[in-house]
Parts: structure tokens; C-alpha cells; sequence
């Protein structure tokens, strides 16, 4: 089974918290480090999340549900959020929702069957002066056309590829 | 192009974030050691001064909110940056720190001193990990010029300063949602009062600024009280305001204008005019909750005061504008589906008034809306202002009050019509 976070991070967590009045504060960081080398956070992340932490596991599920950049199901290699707040709606975001969902083959939130893309809407980017917008993982790709996201997506393939190969 | 005063974006340059010895060399960190020179309450009472109104959104003064704190209680106390900016149309924050984050951190150290809050915090969302890694790295900066850290500058105040990257939802900006968020409990919001003055963060005292309000404290500092009231083109008003364009112009971008500017002038110049050679139809002046202004309202300026009396709000100056071909049931329907999506579930009004309200509006705009519909669509308006638990769903009913005052006869057409009059 894949590693939900290499050792020396837990116990860098643990250290952290061994410091701190307040462990809890590091609930949110600790789940985001299990998200970024795991992917998302299933069950067991959660339970190493209260234990690392030494608070309980509803403590944990209870922020970890509430967040949506907490992905507590599996998502793909990568994970698209499409804007579909006002400024991008302004500006296509219909258009470039659907120029989406025909290039990858998919609905908003499902994942390829290859498990390389996850499409999720999201509310405002904060990219409003460069709408209509997305982002891919952390990364916020403006102005968009079908054309950008053709060639945006062809990358992001090709970097997937790059990882399997590793 | 712009040819009115820039402070916050003096040192800007597109695509480039500037470092220490730059930000130092053009006056920075000239405000943390003119107010290390004063004492606390004169730092508080310069801010006063100054007329500044926090820029987060609700407008309130920044001195007086600061003069409530009780910064002579012993034990910890925090300071918390608001970093949040979620509201639709807004995207000012993330201008600002991108370019120049050592204004941030100046404001943040002299605000740490005139509250005598000696731990701060600076939330910052999911999606602006650009920002995260420049203001970590301005403080990094920071600390080693001993700007931060023990006995700042020889003054004998310690202030130490912690970056907190979020996981979305837009009810983390509501400030005892965000402090929830920063402790790690279900950032549902708490009820006030208490108020975060008095039991804020860990149950301590507490002040929650926004970005932009904490990053022209330092100009304050150094310039003055007279200097920033000057900025103004509003006599009533004081200082420049980041003004994040966007929607149907031809060129959206942010930029850095006296308040008391005219809608006019911001669409015409700043925003080089409507797309496509339309028409001006209506704008949201601050962000998805204010309520609209349309075309008659082109020579109002643009600040706190005068768009109160004309029953909308300043916000925080993201102009998002529409052109004459765009269907306002539309628009609305967008923004109250935002609202009903990020409503955290806590309160009734909120959670089945908001579903409520799109659902209406989508009946309306697809063609089956019925006269007995628009009826309750009011009801429901009457029946969540005032009754929810924070204000989440009193900002979702900026832009719906807003279509009812202005817009109700193409709410009318919807109906009479069968369907949308500008989709055909």
C-alpha cells in the first residue's frame, strides 16, 4: 500500500505538536501534507492524523469534511477546479466547463479512467482580472480558450507520464 | 496610465515580487521605526487619525476597531491577517502580495506594537500558494534584519509571525469562522458577542485585519494623518484603494485609485470601456454581495459613504461589470448559487433559504416561473435578512434585494415570456 506520509514528516509533526499548547492548530497542515504525498486523505489518514496530533479522530474528520480542498474520496493524478463564479461565468466559464468535460471524457466530479484527471467546479479563483480561470493542484491557469486548455492538458499528460516512467 | 498617487503599488512590477533591500532602499520599514518611537496608544491614535476604513469589505475604522482592543491585558494576546478574499470579483490581496508582501509584514509588526499582541497570524486560502511562498519568504527576510523576532529594532517588543494555508470555503473569511480555522475545530462561525476583541483566538483578545488595511499602516506611519485624508478625491473620505476590474471590459486589471473616484471613470479610463462596443448595463462595485448599481449611477464616486446612500456598499472594490446584453436574473442566480454552495450549514435561514432562493431563480430563468414564485422570492428575502447566524446569507441577499429594487420587470418578462428574453 502506498505511504500516507514518509516517516520524518510524522515525527516532525509529532515534534511540532509536543511544543505547541495547541496541537489542534496543525490539524489542517497535517492533513494537507497527507493530501500532497498521498493524494488525498482516506480513513487510515485520518487516524494517523489524531494519532500523530494526540487528539481524537472525530476532531479530525470533523475539519477534514468540512474543507473541499480536503479530498476525503480518491481523485486522479491531477486535480482541475474550474471556476464557476461570476466573473469567469461572465467571461465563457460554460464554454470551457463543457471544452473540459469533452477533452477529458468526463463529468464534473468524476475521474478519467486512466486516473490521470479529476474535474471538480470550485467558487472564485481570485484570478478575476484573468477569467475565465482554473486550477491545476496548486497552479492558476487565466484567460483561458479551448485551445490553452488543449495544449495545458497535453502537458499536464506528458508530465503524468514523466512520473510513471520514474 | 494611471497618474494618481501609488502606495501600495509604488514598487510594483508585473510578474516580479520585491525583495528586502529593494522594499528597504524605497523607505520601507521607515513606518515600524517611527512608530517604535511612539508609544502604543499614539500609534492607535494616528490610525484613528488618518480616517483609514479596513478594506476587507465591511469598512469599518481601523483606529477605532484597534482603540477597543484591550492591549494593556496581561498574557497572550494576537494579531490575525485576514487573507481569505473569496468573495467573488475579488482578487486585490493576491495583486498586493504578489508584488510587495514586506508591506504586510511592516503593517503587521507595527500593528503587533500598538496592540501590544506580541503572536500573529497570517491566513492565507487554498489557492494563493503563490502568496503563501513570497510572504514566507519576506518574513524569513524580515527576521533576519531583525525587523521581527526578539526586541525588534532594539525597542525591546517581540513579535513573532506564522503563515496558516487554508483548505477553501469562503465562510473561513468571516473573522470567528476564519479564528475557528486557525485553531483546527469545524470552522463553523461563533456567536458574537463575545467579540474577538475579548475572547478571540484560544479564547484570548484577538484583532483581525484585513491584508490591504494592514498593509497601509506603514505609509500611514510615515506620511501622516493630513497626507493620507489627501489621497482622497472624497473630502470626507482618506487614501487610495486597490480596485480589481473585471466581467465585461475591455481591460480588467487591478489598480491603485483615490476613493471618491466615479464609476465613470473607472469603466471609461481604467477599464477602457465595455467589450464590444456595448453598453454599460450594471456593475457589482465590491465584491458578489453588493447590491448593483446601473447606468444612472455612472457620476457617483466610488467609496464607503455615498454608495451606502444609494443602498449598495463599497465592499471591497472588486468592480465586476455586465454588459446590455446580459440577463440579471442570470447573474443572480450565479451569485445566490455561490452562496448557497459555501453556506457552512450552521443556521436555517442560510442553509434552506439560500437552496430556497436558487431554486426560484432557476424555475424563473428556464421558463417556469409563475407570478406566485416572485411573490415567495421576496418572502424569502424578508424572512433571512436579519435571521441568520453571521453574515453569510445578509451578503447573499445584496445582489437578490438588488434584482427585486431594480430589475423586476425582466423578472417579469422571465415569466410572461416562458423563458429568457436575452437568450434568443
Amino acid at each position: 500500500m502506498k505511504v500516507l506520509l514518509p516517516e520524518e514528516q510524522i515525527d516532525s509533526f509529532k515534534a511540532r505538536a509536543a511544543a505547541i499548547a495547541h496541537p489542534h492548530e496543525l490539524i489542517v497542515d497535517l492533513l494537507r501534507a497527507i493530501q500532497s504525498h498521498h493524494g488525498w486523505v482516506p480513513d487510515d489518514g485520518v487516524l494517523l492524523t489524531a494519532e500523530t496530533l494526540g487528539v481524537l479522530p472525530i476532531e479530525v474528520e470533523e475539519v477534514a469534511t468540512f474543507y473541499d480542498k480536503i479530498f476525503r474520496r480518491a481523485v486522479g493524478r491531477r486535480v482541475i477546479h474550474v471556476c464557476d463564479s461570476i466573473c469567469c461565468w461572465s467571461t465563457g466559464a460554460e464554454m470551457i466547463i463543457a471544452h473540459l468535460q469533452q477533452s477529458l471524457g468526463i463529468g464534473l466530479g468524476e475521474t478519467t479512467a486512466d486516473d490521470a484527471f479529476t474535474l471538480l467546479p470550485t467558487c472564485c479563483l481570485g484570478a478575476c482580472g484573468d477569467a475565465p480561470a482554473m486550477m491545476i493542484g496548486l497552479t492558476t491557469h487565466g484567460r483561458l480558450t479551448p485551445e490553452k486548455i488543449d495544449e495545458t492538458l497535453q502537458r499536464e499528460r506528458a508530465a503524468i507520464a514523466a512520473e510513471f516512467a520514474k | 496610465m494611471n497618474a494618481y498617487p501609488q502606495v501600495l503599488f509604488k514598487n510594483r512590477r508585473p510578474g516580479e515580487t520585491v525583495l528586502l533591500p529593494e522594499y528597504e532602499k524605497n523607505g520601507g520599514y521607515q513606518g515600524l521605526r517611527a512608530a517604535l518611537q511612539m508609544t502604543p496608544a499614539e500609534v492607535c491614535e494616528l490610525v484613528k487619525d488618518s480616517g483609514l476604513r479596513g478594506r476587507g469589505g465591511a469598512g469599518f475604522p481601523t483606529g477605532i476597531k484597534w482603540s477597543f482592543f484591550p492591549a494593556e491585558q496581561p498574557g497572550d494576546k494576537y494579531l490575525v491577517c485576514n487573507g481569505d478574499e473569496m468573495e467573488p470579483g475579488t482578487y486585490k490581496d493576491r495583486q498586493l502580495l504578489l508584488a510587495d508582501p514586506h508591506q504586510l509584514v511592516e503593517g503587521m509588526a507595527i500593528a503587533a506594537y500598538a496592540l501590544q499582541a506580541g503572536v500573529g497570524y497570517i491566513f492565507l486560502r487554498y489557492a494563493y500558494e503563490d502568496c503563501s511562498q513570497r510572504v514566507e519568504r519576506a518574513i524569513e527576510e524580515a527576521l533576519a534584519a531583525g525587523f521581527l523576532g526578539e526586541n525588534i529594532l532594539g525597542s525591546g517588543f517581540d513579535v513573532e509571525l506564522h503563515v496558516h494555508r487554508s483548505a477553501g470555503r469562503y465562510i473561513l473569511g468571516e473573522e470567528t469562522s476564519l479564528l475557528n480555522g486557525l485553531e483546527g475545530r469545524r470552522p463553523n462561525p461563533r456567536s458574537k458577542p463575545p467579540f474577538p476583541a475579548q475572547r478571540g483566538l484560544f479564547g484570548r483578545p484577538t484583532n483581525v485585519n484585513n491584508v490591504e488595511t494592514l498593509a497601509t499602516v506603514p505609509h500611514i506611519l510615515v506620511n501622516g494623518s493630513l497626507w493620507f485624508h489627501s489621497l482622497a478625491l472624497n473630502p470626507e473620505s482618506a487614501g487610495t484603494k486597490l480596485f480589481g476590474l473585471s466581467g465585461h471590459l475591455n481591460r480588467t486589471e487591478c489598480f491603485e485609485l483615490p476613493l471618491g473616484i466615479t464609476l465613470r471613470e473607472v469603466v471609461e479610463d481604467f477599464g477602457a470601456g465595455v467589450r464590444g462596443g456595448k453598453k454599460f448595463k450594471a456593475c457589482l462595485p465590491g465584491g458578489a454581495s453588493t447590491p448593483y448599481l446601473t447606468a444612472e449611477h455612472m457620476d457617483l464616486m466610488l467609496d464607503f459613504n455615498p454608495l451606502e446612500e444609494v443602498k449598495s456598499r463599497l465592499g471591497t472594490a472588486g468592480v465586476t461589470v455586465f454588459d446590455e446584453n446580459t440577463c440579471m436574473v442570470a447573474v443572480t442566480r450565479n451569485l445566490n448559487q455561490f452562496f448557497a454552495r459555501e453556506s457552512c450549514g450552521w443556521c436555517t435561514p442560510c442553509r434552506d433559504g439560500l437552496a430556497t432562493i436558487s431554486w426560484l431563480l432557476d424555475r424563473i430563468e428556464c421558463g417556469q416561473g409563475t407570478d406566485q414564485d416572485l411573490a415567495m422570492l421576496k418572502d424569502q428575502v424578508r424572512n433571512i435578512r436579519g435571521r441568520s447566524f453571521c453574515a453569510l446569507a445578509e451578503g447573499a441577499m445584496g445582489p437578490v434585494e438588488a434584482l427585486l429594487r431594480l430589475f423586476e420587470h425582466e423578472i417579469v418578462d422571465h415569466i410572461k415570456q416562458g423563458g429568457c428574453p436575452f437568450k434568443r
